[in-house]
């Protein structure tokens, strides 16, 4: 009992580490290729979660929806959604340093933390949208819960390897080089708003994606789903712990944040409920402190950007 | 309605409400145009100034305006701790990764609220205040007081930025660090009072705002994007500017009530960036645009 208890709770916590994994994987688009501040990820992961669950959900009294499209359809349309919404940010605030970014980012995530309190023609308000149909989702539990987390890992892998293709391709070089040094990167021809811009797209898009798992993996979606400053916070130190810059370290990040992270709130759960609510302030203060630590004395991450070209040959050099 | 309505219950609280804004305005416009980076912790560090005058107003019995300065002395005590523990050792890195330091700094200074006093709401002063009726224009005493202080404190502000030695100091900072560097300006002084000033202003922007509402944790967080919005519109590194900034941004919010749904009165303060970004990033005093 106890056992299988625990294999239900692991399954559970793999399809969570493989949707932050890709969260974590768009941010790394974002910050790791282009040094875009994306500090709006709830935001868009909530768009797609409301895009997908609109478009596949039956009907239902008093608002949009009944489409019962496939999921899949609804999954490439919280992509497309996530992306629209983040076309125009990117169009405006991308001509300066990234400060301005991050600020319009938070703007972002707050209108549409408010779009889905008040629009309940749209989302339903309060009561969220229900029976969201998930994929293999008539099998009993364990099954259900294991092809779910199949699906993730399929997905996770695809992105995985589609980005990490784009990383070591030339665009993904061009990308570094604008990171690095604008100027040059300026000076050579390259047109750094446009590729910013596609950066940004792309990144937002897989966080749209990942909004889209996580809400056919619940059934549902409401507005308390998720804390969004915790969650863009989370992903942050994921990719930051992990390695910005390197997509194996943006998993291996979401993995080991994921699971610190829900170890510890099964290990405060048990408190008494007076001190069971402050844990989770104590928790997020630390999660806060982690960051600085990381920043302070391992910026690189757990697995460093690798080295590429001139970099790689000088480094070999250098140990013999 | 009657012009008086509009001023009643529009214009004033549209003024109250930028007072507050324009205070932590000003902090952000000198920390963006000194340290040069976006200081996401800003409206969490308010959140603290308030909690902490609150913390005096309920040990000592004092009224929430005597606890002000002893807020505002405390909150810039921890805005220069901060910067001397968390962002000193990253000033050689690029600023954007002092900027993602804030936010969790931000994160980390709300949940210390949050356990130490709680997520309800509280207030200063128990019971409703009637406002006074001046020919017809209904104000509370402590919008008044909001107002006053406001440009009372920008006022001696500008007066310090504009006469003294380390003022000039700021500004020279603000303009081109390099020459000023070369010209024997002690950077961390500057840094220091920067962030004294910074803070300092961040709390009475937290203390105004729980005098005319209440106190919650999340209050300041909610006046980040008011505050940027405020400091971008007036032009970064202006003074002057971040104070009319964070009035528009605040009468603008409550006008906005007349054309859209109350929900989003929150939504104003970031289409007006999002305009000033679009059409005139150096804002209405033509400050700089990093």
């Amino acid at each position: 009992m106890e056992l299988i208890g625990l294999a239900n709770y692991a399954l559970f916590m793999g399809i969570f580490i493989g949707i932050y994994a890709l969260l974590a994987l768009g941010l790394n688009i974002q910050w790791g290729f282009a040094g875009l501040f994306n500090a709006g990820i709830a935001g868009f992961f909530a768009v797609g979660a409301y895009t997908s669950a609109i478009l596949t959900s039956p009907y239902a009294e008093g608002r949009l929806g009944g489409f019962e499209l496939p999921f899949y359809v609804g999954w490439i349309g919280a992509m497309i959604a996530a992306a629209l919404i983040a076309w125009p940010i990117g169009k405006i605030c991308l001509r300066f340093r990234s400060d301005y970014l991050a600020i319009a980012s938070i703007g972002v995530a707050e209108i549409i933390r408010l779009v889905i309190k008040s629009e309940a023609e749209l989302t339903n308000s309060a009561r969220g949208i229900t029976n969201i149909p998930r994929p293999y989702g008539d099998l009993p539990y364990v099954q259900s819960q294991m092809a779910y987390l199949a699906i993730v890992a399929i997905v996770l892998l695809v992105a995985y390897l589609m980005v990490e293709r784009q990383f070591n391709a030339p665009w993904g070089r061009m990308m570094r080089a604008i990171r690095d040094n604008e100027l040059a990167a300026r000076a050579m021809g390259k047109n750094v708003e446009y590729r910013r811009l596609e950066a940004f797209i792309f990144g937002s898009a897989l966080m749209g994606l990942g909004g889209a798992l996580f809400a056919h993996f619940n059934r549902s979606i409401t507005p308390e789903a998720i804390d969004p400053m915790v969650a863009t916070f989370l992903v942050w130190i994921m990719l930051i712990l992990g390695g910005s810059g390197n997509n194996r370290g943006a998993i291996l990040g979401a993995a080991v944040v994921w699971t610190i992270w829900s170890v510890s709130e099964i290990a405060t759960d048990q408190l008494p409920q007076e001190y069971a609510v402050k844990a989770k302030y104590i928790r997020l203060f630390l999660i806060g402190l982690m960051l600085q630590l990381v920043l302070r004395f391992r910026p690189e991450g757990l697995l460093p950007e690798p080295l590429r070209g001139d970099l790689r040959s000088d480094d070999v050099s250098s140990e013999k | 309605m009657s012009i008086l309505d509009f001023l009643n219950f529009y214009l004033i609280p549209g003024v109250v409400l930028g007072s507050i804004y324009a205070l932590g305005a000003v902090g952000i416009t000198l920390i963006f145009a000194i340290l040069r980076y976006a200081h996401l912790a800003h409206g969490d560090l308010a959140t603290l100034g308030a909690f902490l005058a609150f913390a005096v107003v309920t040990g000592f019995g004092l009224s929430p305006l005597a606890a002000l300065p002893i807020a505002m002395i405390l909150t810039a005590g921890v805005a220069v701790g901060i910067d001397k523990v968390f962002y000193e050792h990253l000033r050689e890195r690029p600023k954007i990764v002092t900027v993602m330091a804030s936010l969790g700094i931000a994160l980390m200074v709300r949940s210390v609220v949050q356990v130490v006093w709680g997520v309800d709401a509280e207030s200063y002063v128990r019971g409703i205040v009637r406002p006074e009726n001046y020919f017809g224009l209904r104000i509370k005493d402590r919008e008044i007081y909001t107002v006053v202080f406001m440009l009372a404190l920008v006022g001696g502000l500008q007066l310090f930025l504009a006469r003294s030695k380390w003022g000039k100091a700021m500004r020279a900072m603000s303009d081109n660090p390099n020459l000023a560097l070369l010209s024997g300006i002690d950077n961390k002084k500057v840094v220091i009072l920067t962030w004294v000033i910074a803070g300092g202003l961040c709390a009475a922007s937290g203390v105004f705002l729980g005098i005319n509402t209440e106190l919650k944790s999340m209050m300041g967080w909610h006046m980040l994007l008011p505050m940027f919005a405020g400091a971008i519109l007036g032009g970064v590194g202006r003074v002057e500017g971040a104070v009319l900034g964070g009035l528009i941004v605040g009468i603008a919010e409550e006008l906005s009530v007349l054309v859209l749904p109350s929900e989003y009165k929150a939504a104003m303060a970031f289409a007006i960036l999002l305009f000033m970004l679009l059409v005139r990033p150096t804002g209405l005093l033509r400050g700089k645009v990093l």
